[in-house]
């Protein structure tokens, strides 16, 4: 073997090490995470586990029910906030606006995007959460500190814009022109074609768009811890605290050694977190797949 | 080019050779630019009614465009500036004194490739009908089935009439588009190379269904097919990068062509 | 048109146009307030110092240790993951060029991978530690950000060498290059300004992120020595600060966002800027027509 077909060689093997490594990469995380959680789910049946609401880690008692529900509280009033927000921006950018509005935002959009989540927190403890306690609590005859599921609700939603703006824009980028030409050539103003054409023909892509931004929400950690106020109970209004999964996780980790089977409860909770993140991603990115495929 | 041709110059030619034709179209003074390019160059043309006129002409000519003017679709592209006048019945439809819905209703169009709406057979005709304010739904359903039949298409679609259009073959697509358009009762059909897509079989069905409907419609196509010019013309309009070269009746044209641009043009047949 | 259909569409038009106003305005004011409220926290102590004794009781001393650690931190992220994304992308581009069903199911895979949180990672990552005994060290930190980012500097690769036609690639096999040659001498140089693009997004991802390195890096008062030293950084300097009851304390929590924020905006502007040169333009035609072959 020449010198040259040995390096082709031993380079290709690393190639595959490399891609090896990644192919495996989740499967060594779920195996991780379900090897640690095994402590917790052989004392406990799973059910009790989701929707037990009493949380004693220091009597063994561990139910999930509070933080599953804060995540599902924040991560769903936010979407609320900015699904309709995203697709209305993405409309007008996209079809009303002149070329280069959209120019300039395609790069504005990517930068936000960028932006670290600790940033958003800061704004959010800064503006949000004086904004709710002050202004909207007592809108509502509510007393409220502001930090609550809504002031985490409100940041998460305006993190996510630039994640699923950016989605729906490329939706819309990819509904051939041809198509609305051939509404508005049938009488259609511009509004009635973007709603029966567009909005139809991306609606798998706007869905997927939405369920990424759900997904992607679910797991945001940092900011949505500064302004949630993490207390552990079951948030009857918009107004109380929350404690969402992922800030369970974060904020516990240094005593989890102290306490027995609270290592293995974060890992549970962690778990569940990759868990569904995994499945919500795997649906969608598969529709957008099958949708391009078209 | 030398030889701009004048309104008046069309009417000479419409009266001597094809008696009292009525226009339905009058392009005055036409100019389409983009930032970069002068795509229509002093276009004047007059279109009769109730005849297939055929804009003809090698690619990147300009025919698509000034068909594009015809119903302003022009205006989904920012970059291009249009001046002079476009009468459709008498109205200047550049003028945006004009609600330009109503305009386009005037008009049906068939593209290149089908489009069908991503929505039902069915929905795809009734689409206009319901833009133009029909909402009683047995009329709606009584002119579905009158336009699918007038493209011969009902007997092959209508026991699935509720599922989406894009399961259609491209042909029975692009027959589904003329019925789309027929739908909302044009006088004008636009037909932008509607055959370049398709099979032959499929293409010879259109085509058959053009020389139909000329006796309801006037028909403006597109083509950059000769023989297929010669099919259908009653009148053709030969353009060159932008510019009208000869334009009068098909025999006239295909016979004698005057200009040496459009003799090659004829030789080659592209 | 109908009264009605004229004053619908005015009115989306007025809405949507409202909407991304809305958008617009938000997202400015966030980048308002960070820099507004930092501007006036931001002095070289701060940046050039280390904490001093009783510097979170309002005491002296910069945030040195956060910079410098963050930096550590994204630099050797982005590095380690550039060592093992560019084999990766290399290969399903060259390689597996031919199999485009596994290369669908591999980008699709990769594109899945991107959407897991961080805190799992360094949930993961904290398990893999506790297993081998490891303490949070600045290199735990590295290798977990570095797993994080490497799925999107792979993508970001791998849009960039999908460009890349393959007639190139018969080109070079014709004259008698091996595929590892190919690999390196002709696609890596001609992907060279996309890859630098690729390296910056990951890198801008790799020192905002939070979540990971709480459990993975630590935090100390020092600038990290060698790798297995604790390392601060960045946002949990923020996170910290911010949640003290001290104004001094809080002030230097925004004196990190603004330079957090700043170095991000930064890197993401440099990133498009060389974006912007041919390849993007290339890029789209070749698209285009692909999609037109795709077609007909």
């Amino acid at each position: 073997m020449t010198k040259r077909n040995l390096i082709d060689n031993i380079s290709s093997k690393w190639m595959i090490v490399c891609l090896s490594f990644f192919l495996l990469l989740p499967v060594a995380i779920a195996t991780g995470l379900v090897l640690k959680s095994e402590d917790l789910l052989s004392a406990h049946s799973l059910s009790d586990l989701i929707f037990s609401s009493d949380w004693s880690p220091s009597e063994g008692q561990f139910g999930f029910w509070p933080f599953i529900l804060s995540s599902l509280w924040v991560t769903i009033i936010a979407l609320i906030i900015s699904m309709p927000l995203c697709l209305l921006a993405a409309i007008y950018l996209s079809q009303f606006a002149p070329k280069w509005v959209l120019e300039f935002m395609r790069p504005v959009i990517d930068i936000l995007a960028g932006i670290p989540s600790v940033v958003y927190g800061v704004w959010g403890v800064l503006v949000v959460v004086p904004f709710v306690g002050e202004t909207v609590a007592p809108f509502f005859n509510n007393e409220s500190l502001g930090y609550s599921i809504l002031a985490g609700a409100l940041v998460l939603s305006v993190m996510s814009i630039p994640y699923i703006l950016n989605m729906l824009l490329e939706v819309f980028r990819q509904v051939p022109i041809q198509l609305g030409e051939a509404s508005l050539a049938l009488g259609a103003t511009k509004w009635e074609t973007i709603k029966h054409v567009y909005v139809r023909k991306g609606a798998t892509g706007i869905l997927s768009a939405y369920g990424l931004g759900f997904s992607k929400a679910l797991g945001e950690t940092i900011a949505v811890m500064m302004v949630i106020g993490n207390v552990v109970q079951e948030p009857a209004s918009v107004f109380d605290a929350g404690y969402p999964l992922p800030a369970l996780i974060a904020n516990n980790y240094g005593e989890m050694m102290s306490i027995p089977s609270y290592d293995s409860a974060l890992m549970f909770g962690s778990l569940l977190l990759f868990v569904i993140i995994l499945v919500i991603n795997i649906v969608f990115r598969y529709l957008i797949y099958k949708s391009e495929e078209k | 080019m030398s030889n701009i041709i004048t309104s008046t110059d069309i009417n000479a030619a419409l009266g001597n050779n094809a008696g009292n034709e009525v226009p339905i179209v009058n392009i005055r003074n036409l100019n389409v630019r983009s930032k970069s390019a002068h795509i229509l160059k002093d276009i004047n043309l007059i279109i009769p009614k109730n005849k297939i006129t055929v804009l003809l002409g090698p690619s990147g000519c300009g025919k698509t465009t000034l068909l594009k003017c015809m119903n302003r679709l022009t205006d989904l592209y920012s970059e291009l500036k249009l001046d002079g006048s476009i009468e459709i019945d008498g109205e200047d439809i550049l003028s945006g004194k004009y609600d330009i819905t109503q305009i386009r209703q005037k008009m049906g169009l068939v593209m290149q490739r089908p489009f069908p709406l991503p929505m039902s057979i069915y929905d795809n005709i009734a689409y206009g009908l319901k833009l133009k304010g029909v909402t009683n739904k047995a009329i709606i359903k009584e002119k579905v089935e009158k336009h699918l039949k007038e493209v011969a298409l009902w007997d092959e679609v209508k026991d699935r009439l509720k599922t989406s259009a894009q399961r259609l073959s491209i042909g029975q697509q692009q027959r589904l588009c003329l019925a789309r358009g027929l739908a909302v009762e044009p006088e004008i059909i636009l037909a932008d190379e509607p055959t370049s897509a398709l099979d032959p079989i499929s293409s010879r069905v259109i085509e058959e269904e053009f020389s139909n409907l000329k006796d309801d419609y006037t028909i403006i196509l597109v083509t950059h097919i000769l023989r297929q010019a010669k099919r259908l013309a009653d009148f053709v309009v030969f353009m060159y990068y932008g510019e009208i070269v000869e334009y009068g009746p098909a025999n006239e044209i295909f016979e004698n062509p005057k200009t040496d641009i459009l003799k090659e043009y004829l030789q080659v047949g592209h | 048109m109908t009264l009605r259909r004229k004053w619908e569409e005015t009115f989306f038009r007025v809405l949507s146009a409202a909407v991304a106003l809305i958008v617009v305005l938000v997202l400015a004011h966030i980048i308002y307030t960070i820099i507004s409220k930092g501007f006036s926290a931001l002095s070289w102590e701060i940046l050039s110092q280390e904490p001093k004794g009783g510097f979170y009781m309002g005491g002296g001393g910069g945030i040195l240790n956060a910079i410098a650690g963050s930096f550590y931190l994204a630099i050797g992220a982005s590095l380690l993951a550039f060592v093992v994304s560019l084999p990766v992308a290399l290969f399903i581009n060259i390689y597996l060029i031919r199999y485009s069903r596994l290369l669908i199911g591999i980008r699709f895979f990769l594109d899945v991978l991107w959407g897991i949180p961080s805190i799992v990672y360094g949930a993961f990552a904290f398990t893999i530690m506790i297993y081998f005994g490891l303490r949070n060290s600045l290199g735990a930190g590295i290798v977990t950000v570095g797993a994080l980012i490497a799925p999107i500097m792979i993508r970001a690769m791998d849009e960039v060498l999908k460009t890349i036609p393959i007639g190139l690639q018969e080109a070079s096999y014709a004259l008698g290059s091996t595929k590892t040659e190919t690999a390196y001498k002709i696609f890596f140089k001609r992907a060279l300004p996309g890859f630098a693009t690729a390296v910056l997004l990951a890198f801008g991802r790799g020192i905002g992120d939070a979540a990971s390195v709480l459990f993975t890096a630590g935090y100390t008062d020092h600038v990290p020595r060698n790798l297995s030293d604790p390392t601060a950084t960045l946002p949990l300097s923020i996170y910290f600060q911010l949640g003290s009851p001290i104004e001094a304390v809080q002030q230097r929590a925004y004196a990190a966002a603004i330079i957090l924020t700043i170095i991000v905006l930064v890197i993401s502007i440099t990133a498009r800027v060389l974006n912007k040169g041919k390849n993007k333009k290339k890029f789209k035609t070749f698209i285009a027509s692909k999609r037109k072959k795709a077609k007909a």
